[in-house]
C-alpha cells in the first residue's frame, strides 16, 4: 500500500475506559498506519469534525458507557450533513450482542468486542479500506 | 537463626541441587516440562519447588502474627473466626427509588454491606439535564443530582446498622455532604455512621479518567474529606485508595498496589500539612485492590502490601498507633477477566478470584456477575455472585484458621519479592520528583498501558490463555443470556425531580452559599465540608457546584500516551 491508512481514534462522552482504545492505537501505530487519538471526553461534533479536517479513512469509537445507540446515531446524521459518507466507521468496547446487530444496521462497519486479537484489527481495517477503494 | 538451623538450611540447599541433579534431570529426559521458565501473570520467575531455604532471608517478625505489626498475616487477631469480611455486592442504576430497590433485595439474599455505583454524569458532576448527560442517566450507575435523591436510594434502610460504600471519586465530597445531610436529617448519630467514600482522585489521574479539576485542587478537596471525617465521623472511611482501577486499566499487580502506596504517600503528606497527627485520622484510610486470576500471586500481593503499608506508616510517617499501620482493604474480582464466550465460566472464574482475596485476607468482597461482559448485572447474575462468597464462607472451612496459606514456602517468598519491588518502585517514585509530577509526566499511565499492551499481545499469541476466547473456542457460539434492561424512562423520571428542586428551593440562599463556596475553595486553609453540607440541605445540585468551581478552579486535561 502506498499511502498509510489514516485513523482517528475517539473516545465520545463521559466514559474514561481508555485501556482498549489504547491497545488498538499502539497496534495500529506498528501496523504501519497513522494514528490520531482524540483523548477523553469528547462530543460527536468534536470528533466528526476532526474525523474531516484530518482526512482520515477510518474514524473508531470506543466505548464501555453503554451509550452507543446514543452515540453513533448523532455522529452518522453529522457525518452525512457534511457529506463524509464515505467514512469508514467502526466501533469497539463492551457491549450487548443486540446492540452489536443494531450499529451495524446504522453504518458501523465493524465492531470489535474486548477479546478481539490485536492482529484480526489490523487485518480488519486493511480490508475495509481495500474494499473501499482508492479516493 | 541458630547454627544448627543454618547447618540445616545448608543441607537443604544441598539436597535440592542433589534432587535437581537426579530425580529432576532423569524425568526431564522422558518428559520435557511445558515451558523453558514460568511466570506469575505479574511476571515474576517461578521456580520449580520453593523450600524453608527460600524462606530464610525473610526475617520471622515480617511474617509475624494476625493482628500484630507488620500484618502480614491480616489486620485483625481474629480475622474470619469472630467475623467473616462484609459481603458487599455493588449496585446502581436508574434512580433512587430503583437502586433502593436493589439494595434491598440483595440485604434479603444475606448481603451484609451496601456498595453504590453511580451513573456516569454523577461521576463527572454533571446534572442529568446536562448536555453531556444525555443516554448516561442511570444506565451504568444511580443518578444523584441532589439531597432528595440520596433519600430515595437510602429510603427505608438504617445507616447506622449497614455500612455504606460510595464508589465515586471527584464529585466524592458532594456526595459524602448529601450523606451527611440526610443522617442528621434522620436524627443519626454521625459518629455510629460506618462505610466508606472512595475519594481517590490521584489514580483517576493514573488509570481510571474520571477527573474534573487540576490536581492541585482535587487533592485539596481529598484532604478536606479525611479532616472533616476524622473529626466528626470517627467510624467513617473518608477514603478508598485503590489499586483496583489501575489493574483494570491494564497495570501489572505489582503496579496496581505499588502506585496505590505512592498515591498513599501524598495524601498523608497532605494531610500532615494542617497540622493533623498521622494517629488522629491514618486509623481509617481504606483500600480497594482487585483479584485476579494468578492465585498465590494475589494472596501474596495482599500480604505484601499489609507489610509495606505497616512499615511505612510506621518508618515514614512515625505512626506509634497500632491501628495506623494495619491496612484494611476492600477487593472485587477482575471485571477485565470476565469474557461474552461461554459466560458461565465467569462463575468459576470468579469463585477463584474471590478465594484469593479471602486466603489474603480481604474485609470486603464484591463478586462480579458473569453477565458483565455484555451489560451491567441483573438481579440473577448478581445473587449468583453473591453465593459464591456465602459458599466460600459457609462451606468451604477456609475462614476457620487464620492466613492458612502463611508459612507457605512460595507464598512467603512472593511476598517477600513483592515487598522489595513495592518498595523499589516507591524509591523510585521519590528519586523522579515524586507522585504528581510522574502524573503530569504521564509516568505511571505509560506504565500501565504498555502492561495493557503486552497483555493483549499475549492473549493474542496464547501465552496467556483465556478459557472460550483463545483456548477450547467453540465456533458459532450463540449467547442466550438474559440482560439488565435500560429503563427509557429513567431521564425523565430523575429530570423531573431536579427541576422541581430547582423551582421549589430558595435560589437566593443557594446562590449566596455558592458565593461563600468561592471563598472557601480560595482560601485552602478552611474545609470545603461544612459548606458544601450547607449548600446540599438547600437544594443545590451537585451540576451547581461543580459548575461554580469550575470558574474558579478550571478543568483537568490529559495528553495522552500510549
Amino acid at each position: 500500500m502506498s499511502q498509510p491508512i489514516r485513523v482517528l481514534l475517539a473516545k465520545v462522552g463521559l466514559d474514561g475506559h481508555d485501556r482498549g482504545v489504547k491497545v488498538v492505537a499502539r497496534t495500529l501505530r506498528d501496523a504501519g498506519m497513522d494514528v490520531i487519538y482524540s483523548g477523553l471526553h469528547r462530543t460527536p461534533e468534536e470528533v466528526v469534525t476532526a474525523a474531516i479536517q484530518e482526512d482520515v479513512d477510518v474514524l473508531g469509537v470506543s466505548l464501555l458507557s453503554g451509550v452507543q445507540l446514543t452515540v453513533f446515531p448523532k455522529i452518522f446524521q453529522l457525518l452525512s450533513e457534511r457529506g463524509a459518507n464515505d467514512l469508514i466507521v467502526v466501533a469497539g468496547g463492551v457491549m450487548p450482542d443486540e446492540d452489536v446487530v443494531a450499529l451495524k444496521e446504522l453504518g458501523v462497519r465493524e465492531v470489535m468486542l474486548q477479546d478481539t486479537p490485536p492482529n484480526a484489527i489490523v487485518a480488519m481495517l486493511e480490508r475495509l479500506v481495500a474494499e473501499r477503494g482508492a479516493r | 537463626m541458630s547454627m544448627s538451623e543454618i547447618l540445616t538450611l545448608a543441607n537443604l540447599d544441598d539436597d535440592v541441587r542433589h534432587w535437581e541433579e537426579n530425580e529432576v534431570a532423569a524425568f526431564l529426559k522422558k518428559q520435557k516440562e511445558r515451558k523453558e521458565q514460568f511466570f506469575t501473570l505479574g511476571d515474576f520467575p517461578v521456580k520449580r519447588v520453593y523450600t524453608a531455604a527460600d524462606v530464610a532471608t525473610t526475617p520471622v517478625e515480617d511474617i509475624g502474627l494476625p493482628g500484630r505489626y507488620p500484618f502480614t498475616r491480616g489486620p485483625y487477631p481474629t480475622m474470619y473466626r469472630s467475623r467473616n469480611w462484609t459481603m458487599r455486592q455493588i449496585a446502581g442504576f436508574g434512580t433512587g427509588e430503583d437502586t433502593n430497590k436493589r439494595f434491598k433485595y440483595l440485604i434479603a439474599q444475606g448481603q451484609t454491606g451496601i456498595s453504590t455505583d453511580f451513573d456516569m454524569p454523577t461521576l463527572m458532576g454533571y446534572d442529568s439535564d446536562h448536555p453531556m448527560s444525555d443516554g448516561e442517566v442511570g444506565r451504568e450507575g444511580v443518578a444523584i443530582d441532589t439531597l432528595a435523591d440520596m433519600e430515595a436510594l437510602f429510603d427505608g434502610i438504617d445507616l447506622e446498622k449497614i455500612s455504606v460504600s460510595m464508589t465515586i471519586n471527584p464529585s466524592a465530597w458532594i456526595l459524602l455532604a448529601m450523606y451527611i445531610a440526610l443522617a442528621e436529617k434522620r436524627g443519626y448519630d454521625l459518629d455510629k455512621l460506618s462505610g466508606t467514600v472512595q475519594a481517590d482522585i490521584l489514580k483517576e489521574y493514573m488509570a481510571q479518567k474520571e477527573y474534573i479539576y487540576p490536581i492541585a485542587p482535587s487533592v485539596r478537596i481529598v484532604r478536606d474529606c479525611i479532616t472533616y471525617c476524622a473529626s466528626n465521623m470517627k467510624r467513617y472511611n473518608p477514603i478508598n485508595i485503590s489499586g483496583y482501577h489501575i489493574s483494570e486499566a491494564g497495570s501489572s499487580p505489582l503496579d496496581e498496589v505499588a502506585f496505590t502506596l505512592a498515591n498513599l504517600i501524598v495524601y498523608v503528606e497532605e494531610v500532615l500539612k494542617t497540622g493533623m497527627k498521622v494517629d488522629d485520622f491514618a486509623p481509617r484510610l481504606a483500600f480497594f485492590f482487585v483479584c485476579q486470576a494468578d492465585f498465590f500471586e494475589e494472596i501474596a500481593k495482599f500480604r505484601a502490601v499489609r507489610r509495606c503499608y505497616a512499615k511505612i506508616m510506621k518508618e515514614r510517617f512515625g505512626a506509634t498507633n497500632p491501628e495506623s499501620m494495619r491496612l484494611r482493604f476492600h477487593c472485587q474480582t477482575a471485571a477485565a477477566s470476565l469474557t461474552k464466550p461461554q459466560f458461565m465460566v465467569n462463575v468459576v472464574r470468579t469463585a477463584l478470584q474471590a478465594l484469593s482475596a479471602v486466603l489474603g485476607g480481604c474485609q470486603s468482597l464484591h463478586t462480579n456477575g458473569f453477565d458483565e461482559a455484555f451489560a451491567i448485572p441483573t438481579e440473577e447474575a448478581m445473587r449468583l455472585a453473591l453465593r459464591t462468597q456465602q459458599v466460600i464462607a459457609e462451606e468451604s472451612n477456609v475462614t476457620q484458621v487464620i492466613d492458612p496459606v502463611g508459612g507457605s514456602y512460595y507464598v512467603e517468598t512472593l511476598t517477600t519479592d513483592y515487598e522489595k519491588r513495592i518498595m523499589d518502585i516507591l524509591a523510585e517514585v521519590d528519586a523522579r520528583g515524586g507522585t504528581i509530577k510522574l502524573i503530569q509526566e504521564g509516568w505511571f499511565q505509560k506504565r500501565v498501558a504498555d502492561f495493557a499492551y503486552e497483555t493483549a499481545l499475549r492473549k493474542q499469541s496464547g501465552e496467556k490463555p483465556v478459557i472460550g476466547v483463545n483456548s477450547m473456542v467453540e465456533h458459532d457460539e450463540v449467547h442466550e443470556i438474559e440482560l439488565h434492561p435500560y429503563d427509557h424512562t429513567t431521564a425523565e423520571r430523575q429530570v423531573a425531580r431536579t427541576q422541581r428542586i430547582r423551582r421549589e428551593r430558595d435560589n437566593a440562599k443557594v446562590d449566596a452559599l455558592l458565593d461563600r463556596l468561592v471563598e472557601v475553595a480560595k482560601d485552602e486553609s478552611q474545609n470545603i465540608m461544612p459548606v458544601t453540607i450547607e449548600l446540599v440541605r438547600e437544594g443545590a445540585t451537585m451540576g451547581d457546584i461543580v459548575e461554580k468551581l469550575k470558574t474558579i478552579w478550571g478543568v483537568y486535561r490529559e495528553t495522552p500516551v500510549f
